[in-house]
């Protein structure tokens, strides 16, 4: 390449990387701002106010060590949704990996009649909008008495979250060889030792990359837990569309960093896996 | 043997279940109910009265033909547009540069985050007090925040398909990069070799090796953003206004007979979401068949 083309491929590639992540930079502006007045372009003064307001950082003066004891034992709003919104991942992530597992690995291994109908069954969830299923969901959970628990949320966030953890264990269990398992058990092994050093071993990596999916997918649902948590199960994506629909700007992105934190972490883990995996690439699709 | 068959079928029950009842029996519900068939308020006979309510009434249906045009138009636009972007993009980075992993993961930064996070930094970016207008303020381009092009709560959904833009180009670009790299440049050599120039092997050497993957992304971005709720609901206005966001508002109406349009209004989208599968599988079947 010539000189001049070396420079205009440089600013090509900077200029849509830049311009791409030019609304996660906006977040860090305004999330530490101070009295942002237009037309300033870059603040003149910066704070730690908004998180203040949220309560995560104890006001100037009270960041001692009992300070932040209080201001974590205090409950706060965003404190309370955080708290809501891992334990609702971390369930939907464990739920979603011991129901998944065995029909991932039926349809990685085996040949059977009506598969690809199930394939399709299972997959059906990713492309039908939320919107279409949600309203009919909503009116037989209240029914059932399961509408306004974190249990009742979980378990409807598994309809968005099982089609990517399936899809991805019986990528794993495709190229899984079960003889060993076979040798495992003529050697005297239970069912249970030969998962635990036979199979489980194998197929971990996949099994991480699914779990990471299942949480990040659960995460960030906001319309199926509005509907299904009928206001009783609060989680950070809850606190924060109604801050944005009209609330403080610092504030609103204070809470868009931490609600983006686990997914870049995520993608910072997990970034030269990604690259490669299409089906996973596609959980992501859907977030 | 028949003790397998049945292993199978217990292996799969538990995933099965899950996906019958909660996602296949709601979209079941859901349409009886459209159908006006509701017990909980004293109402067993079927009709279609909320569907004709809905797209011919003199009360609703400009608002729902003008939504649903919007709808499209900005599930239409976000997709091709995006996609359009996204190959350039993947051209760029495929390309062997310094800094190439640092700009990769940059690239891919919207993947994983949110559409609504997404859709609220689009806010901050284009309103007529954000980013955007601030430099064009110290530009001296504009005076003051009025002067301003409103691109955010805009009528023609600009800001959403803004959104949809920052999210999806990633994902396409992911997308054709990963296929890009598994082809290799062996194709495009032998095209070189034979005398093509770059816009001769651009469209029958790259564009023929990305278009499957790119068609089979198009449909779930189409109806991905067909569907969505947040995103319309946070940067639309009320007329004309998406049908995901109409659907939810006739929803929590507190009429209940409101209810059924509701529901008819989902089921009007799951039903656009599932002809357009259809129609892509057909076409994909016959691609195949006559390769």
């Amino acid at each position: 390449m010539s000189r001049v083309k070396r420079i205009l491929f440089y600013a090509a590639v900077v200029g849509v990387v830049l311009a791409l992540v030019l609304p996660i930079i906006t977040f860090f502006i305004n999330a530490f701002a101070f009295r942002w007045f237009y037309p300033q372009f870059v603040p003149n003064e910066w704070s730690l106010q908004a998180w203040e307001r949220i309560g995560l950082i104890p006001r100037e003066g009270q960041r001692t060590l009992e300070g932040w004891w209080r201001l974590l034992s205090s409950g706060s709003d965003v404190i309370n949704a955080l708290g809501t919104s891992l334990a609702l991942g971390g369930l939907v992530t464990v739920l979603s990996v011991i129901i998944g597992l065995p029909a991932a690995r039926a349809l990685g291994l085996y040949r059977f009649r009506f598969k690809r109908l199930v394939e399709f069954m299972i997959l059906a969830p990713t492309i039908v909008p939320v919107i279409a299923f949600v309203l009919g969901l909503n009116i037989n959970f209240i029914r059932w008495g399961f509408s306004g628990t974190l249990l009742g949320v979980a378990v409807v966030h598994l309809v968005p979250v099982m089609p990517y953890v399936v899809l991805t264990l019986s990528g794993v269990f495709a190229n899984y060889n079960p003889e060993f398992e076979e040798q495992a058990r003529t050697l005297g092994a239970g069912p249970l030792r030969t998962f635990w050093y036979i199979t489980l071993p194998s197929i971990f990596p996949g099994l991480v990359v699914a779990a990471l999916f299942a949480f990040l997918v659960s995460w960030s649902q906001y319309l199926l837990t509005f509907l299904i948590g009928a206001g009783r199960v609060i989680t950070i994506p809850m606190l924060l569309f109604a801050q944005a629909s009209g609330g403080n700007n610092a504030v609103t992105a204070a809470m868009s960093l931490i609600f983006i934190a686990p997914a870049v972490l995520t993608l910072l883990l997990s970034a030269r896996y990604l690259s490669g995996e299409a089906s996973a690439v596609g959980g992501f699709g859907r977030i | 043997m028949w003790w397998e068959r049945w292993r199978i079928a217990v292996m799969l029950a538990p995933t099965l279940l899950i996906i019958v009842v909660l996602f296949f029996g709601s979209l079941g519900y859901g349409f009886i109910q459209s159908l006006g068939y509701q017990p909980n308020i004293g109402n067993y006979s079927i009709s279609l009265d909320a569907y004709s309510t809905v797209m011919f009434s003199e009360r609703y249906s400009e608002q729902f033909w003008r939504g649903l045009r919007l709808t499209f138009f900005v599930s239409l636009a976000s997709t091709a547009i995006a996609a359009g972007l996204a190959i350039a993009c993947a051209l760029l980075l495929r390309q062997t540069f310094v800094g190439k992993r640092v700009a990769t993961f940059l690239f891919q930064l919207n993947l994983p985050v949110p559409h609504l996070v997404i859709a609220i930094g689009i806010i901050f970016l284009f309103s007529n007090s954000g980013l955007l207008a601030r430099a064009a303020a110290q530009m001296g381009w504009i005076s003051a925040p009025s002067d301003f092009p409103v691109l955010v709560r805009d009528t023609e959904g600009i800001s959403i398909i803004l959104a949809y833009l920052w999210k999806e180009i990633p994902f396409f670009g992911i997308i054709v990069l990963a296929i890009l790299q598994s082809v290799g440049e062996d194709y495009e050599d032998l095209a070189r070799s034979l005398g093509a120039n770059g816009w001769q092997r651009f469209r029958y050497v790259i564009l023929p090796l990305i278009m499957p993957g790119l068609l089979s992304s198009s449909i779930i971005v189409f109806a991905f953003t067909f569907g969505t709720y947040e995103v319309p609901k946070l940067l639309g206005v009320r007329f004309p206004e998406m049908l995901p966001v109409m659907a939810l508002e006739f929803f929590l109406n507190p009429d209940l007979n409101a209810r059924a349009e509701g529901m008819a209004l989902s089921m009007i989208i799951a039903v656009i979401v599932l002809a357009l599968v259809v129609v892509y599988m057909w076409i994909s079947d016959r691609a195949i068949r006559q390769t």
